[in-house]
């Protein structure tokens, strides 16, 4: 067993290397652009930049238009297949997974060309249309996460018992949504909210076939043209990335645990 | 199944409240779900569908085979040999590694905080993918980057004379190895918790020393999820555009960037043509998403 | 005497400060069943893991068929053991997993399939060769695992609380059939378990054990009807205690709420004025006068269960209740509560704990 343990150090310390090394040197690259001296130069143009902030709230919005979109189709999708067309799990699940099948690249290109300017639903025809079907493109990105995170909070806390009970008690539809359904899921909700976040907010494919001015286009429009800037926008976007799944694992802390589950 | 779909149905349909209205159940049962079959069939299937039938279809919209067999030009077939052989070399040493860690988090004896704080760190790095990715990697093993700079200064050991170039097959595959190996972290280590103590405590009553008990046991019932997984690896970084583009630009030239160029100027010349590339992509990662599934199951039957 | 065939002297064990396992010692002769009985956190799943080579003693040593086997490797040992979740290989059938053990140690394929094959109808299951462990009942999975075990012809068998995730049906049919296989094979035993009835039911001599170790060692018999402790009188059956007050230790009398007892004999040691626990079996007590039953006390019918066959009474002495069981007969009707009883019982089979 001693050697073992030696092993599985090595194997740590080699995996710890290879992720801390990038972020050492990310950061050390960041911090090279005043000639001689470390500084925050690259972080102060960065975020002094108008485009950075422009496009940086572009994808803010698109996130949060896109966790309200997903969060309207899943969460009553997936409490309905709980509670009353459990023979439609099998189907949805792996419409759920497709997304993680078909690249985003093919999905956009279909959009591109069934929702073109000349087409019945010509989405690409106006600005609203056009960020409309990025959030729409956004929102089947995040499904298979945002099905995966609701799905199983609505597992642990039982929801056909809980509807049951509280109708039995006299509560409306209203009421169970409410009151009881949505309180208990919230932070499942919400977990499938941040990751969303996540893989939207810096998300390049999808903006950039539909022209959006997205922080994902942005960053890649910095990484062709400067130098220094693009190392301090990736600690951004690292970081950002970290506060979100740290928020999911704060959030999982205070996640309701069934009492029907031994463990 | 067909029997257990229709008991689940009675089921539900007893559990319906008295106080609902036969006639209207059918058209409320389906209310709730009507939204995301709308969606799904609107923005996921019909899209994809369309570019299918598209692949088959000449101009004038008569069926054709020409834009599949057009698909075998050299610089098309390149691109696809490319983006396979970037992404299994980048699935296979993602998985072996990230194999390997979680193994030793699991069951190397070290400190508890390190399996959690290895297993935190992986959903971060994850999803750390895309153009910061390729950023981070150009400032470590770019020209200028900390890492050539250190191994060339320090060590004197200048990697770009020797053939290293972040452009290229093994700088990409290096890269999307930061996203694979967390990835593999995150999904392999719950089968290697399922790894139960007493089968080894089983082994070794029986007299089996422990290579025997790996080689018997412990390898293959991980072998279906291991293979699943690199797989799914295969499909992730099959489909994956934004680190590649931001690192190399159109330099090297793997398939969803060569899509990419087709979309946005119809490089090929030939509308279908990007049809038939966006199919070829669909039919690799769905064809691996079905091993992925099938292996799966597999694994989830023994490991219940 | 014979010589001891596995011989646990003086066996100490610590995790760090914890002391879980003190001073246990345990002679098991050849062919012997012999159960560990406790509570959780008692030290038996310890000292059985000491036994198969898991855990290494802080102190003391482990001898089996003469030879010390405490710094031994479990794969060296030669033991079989059988845990509480089953632990089949969930890859290989049950054919292979039967044969694993005679895989590893190189038996020919020939020679190994008729073993396992032998296996098969010892336990019962001869067409289940071909199945998964998934596929099976969590019973017929503990049979598997027990023909695993025994498939090498270990020298010792340990089995770790088997029956605790089956039913309870399950239960008491797999523990016949344990044993019976046992006899037959004549394999040296050792068995833990929570289960006092389960321990009672099938050991040659069962090792009753408490805060990390043996309390008493004896037959079942010994073990129920004659605890050298109070834990074990109180862990081993149901039991009634009464407190009572020695008024004359010479004669042996005690008082028990206001009414006097004799018990010839028993008092060693104690003086007049001292308070004891006495204990009594619920099937030593009687309802009423019996004729050879030498002692009595009255009190007042608390609560009456009709359990079918069997009813037990429970009456009330002053301020402590005693349960007794009485046979069911049609002619007669159950006494009702707030009668007027009197209980009897032989000063004999009164216990009094120290």
């Amino acid at each position: 067993m001693k050697g073992g343990r030696f092993w599985a150090w090595v194997v740590f310390i080699l995996g710890a290397a290879y992720f801390f090394i990038p972020l050492i040197a990310t950061v050390e690259f960041s911090m090279r652009m005043r000639r001689g001296v470390y500084s925050f130069d690259a972080y102060q143009i960065v975020l002094g930049d108008e485009r950075f902030q422009a496009t940086f709230m572009y994808s803010v919005i698109a996130a949060i238009f896109t966790i309200v979109l997903g969060v309207l189709i899943v969460v009553p999708a997936a409490y309905w297949i709980r509670l009353r067309l459990p023979q439609l799990r099998p189907v949805v699940e792996f419409i759920t997974l497709l997304p993680l099948v078909i690249p985003a690249i093919v999905i956009v290109f279909g959009y591109i060309r069934m929702y073109g300017s000349n087409s019945p639903l010509p989405f690409l025809a106006s600005d609203v249309g056009t960020n409309a079907l990025l959030v729409i493109g956004y929102a089947t990105l995040a499904l298979p996460y945002m099905y995966r995170a609701v799905d199983t909070g609505l597992r642990t806390i039982d929801v056909r018992t809980l509807t049951e009970a509280a109708q039995i008690l006299g509560a409306g539809w209203g009421t169970i949504i409410t009151r009881v359904i949505l309180p208990n899921v919230l932070i499942a909700v919400l977990s499938g909210a941040f990751l969303t976040f996540a893989i939207v907010i810096g998300e390049f494919t999808m903006a950039s076939l539909l022209n959006r001015p997205a922080f994902g286009p942005y960053l890649q429009n910095i990484g062709a043209n400067r130098a220094y800037e693009p190392a301090a926008l990736a600690i951004i976007a690292f970081v950002i990335t970290w506060g979100c799944m740290s928020l999911i694992q704060i959030l999982s802390r205070f996640a309701p645990r069934s009492a029907n589950r031994p463990n | 199944m067909t029997d257990l779909s229709l008991s689940n149905q009675t089921m539900a349909g007893k559990a319906a409240p008295p106080a609902e209205a036969r006639s209207l159940r059918l058209p409320t049962q389906w209310l709730g779900v009507a939204p995301f079959f709308i969606f799904a069939i609107m923005f996921l299937i019909l899209p994809t569908l369309y570019l299918m039938l598209g692949a088959f279809q000449n101009d004038a919209g008569e069926f054709t085979l020409e834009n599949i067999v057009a698909l075998a030009q050299p610089s098309i077939v390149a691109a696809y040999w490319i983006s396979i052989k970037v992404s299994l070399a980048s699935a296979l040493i993602g998985a072996f590694a990230g194999l390997a860690i979680a193994i030793a988090i699991v069951r190397g004896g070290l400190p508890n905080w390190i399996r959690s704080a290895t297993l935190t760190f992986s959903g971060v790095a994850s999803n750390f993918a895309g153009v910061p990715l390729a950023f981070a990697f150009l400032a470590t093993l770019g020209r200028l980057g900390l890492a050539t700079v250190i191994l060339n200064t320090v060590f004197g050991l200048n990697i770009y004379a020797h053939g290293f170039n972040i452009l290229s097959f093994w700088g990409l595959t290096l890269t999307y190895v930061y996203f694979q190996i967390p990835l593999m972290v995150v999904i392999i280590t719950p089968a290697i918790d399922g790894l139960k103590k007493e089968w080894g405590e089983a082994a070794a009553t029986l007299g089996a020393t422990t290579a025997q008990y790996w080689r018997m046991v412990v390898i293959p019932v991980i072998w279906p999820s291991f293979l699943g997984t690199v797989i799914l690896l295969f499909a992730n970084a099959f489909g994956a555009i934004a680190t590649a583009y931001a690192l190399t630009g159109s330099s090297l030239n793997i398939v969803p960037i060569l899509l990419y160029a087709q979309i946005r100027g119809d490089v090929l010349h030939n509308a279908h043509l990007g049809y038939a590339i966006a199919f070829g992509m669909i039919v690799i990662t769905g064809l691996a998403n079905v091993f992925y599934i099938w292996f799966r199951t597999r694994s989830e039957r023994w490991l219940k | 005497m014979a010589e001891p065939f596995l011989s646990i002297q003086h066996v100490r064990k610590s995790f760090g400060a914890t002391t879980v396992v003190q001073d246990f010692n345990l002679d098991v002769e050849p062919g012997e069943f012999v159960s560990f009985l406790g509570p959780s956190g008692c030290g038996k799943t310890t000292v059985l893991r000491m036994v198969a080579g898991f855990e290494e003693p802080s102190a003391g040593k482990i001898v089996v068929a003469g030879k010390d086997i405490t710094r031994l490797k479990p794969n060296q040992r030669n033991v079989g053991m059988v845990f509480q979740a089953y632990a089949l290989f969930p890859n290989l059938t049950v054919a292979q997993n039967i044969a694993f053990g005679l895989k590893v140690a190189g038996m020919p394929k020939a020679d190994a399939d008729r073993r396992v094959a032998e296996m098969l109808d010892i336990i019962k299951l001869p067409q289940m060769g071909d199945r998964y462990p998934y596929q099976l009942s969590g019973g017929q999975q503990q049979r598997i695992a027990l023909a695993r075990a025994i498939a090498p012809k270990p020298k010792l068998l340990l089995l770790d609380e088997p029956l605790s995730a089956l039913d309870a049906k399950v239960r008491v049919s797999l523990r016949e059939e344990i044993r019976s296989i046992q006899k037959k094979l004549g394999i040296t035993t050792i068995f833990v378990t929570h289960d006092q009835e389960e321990a009672l039911s099938i050991s040659d001599r069962i090792a009753v054990m408490y805060g990390g170790k043996a309390e008493q060692v004896g037959t079942p018999f010994e073990i129920y009807n004659r605890p050298a402790t109070k834990f074990v009188a109180n862990f081993v059956g149901t039991l009634n205690v009464l407190e009572g007050t020695v008024t004359d230790a010479a004669s042996g009398t005690v008082r028990v709420n206001s009414q006097e007892v004799a018990l010839k004999g028993k008092l060693n040691g104690s003086k007049s004025g001292d308070t004891l626990s006495l204990a009594l079996r619920p099937e030593a007590i009687s309802l009423g006068r019996q004729p050879g039953r030498d002692s009595s006390l009255s009190g007042e019918i608390a609560e009456v269960h009709f359990l079918g066959s069997v009813i037990r009474v429970r009456v009330g002495i002053g301020g402590s209740t005693v349960s007794l069981d009485t046979f069911n007969s049609p002619a007669t009707p159950p006494p009702a509560v707030g009668e007027k009883a009197e209980i009897s019982f032989s000063s004999g089979d009164m216990l009094v704990l120290h």
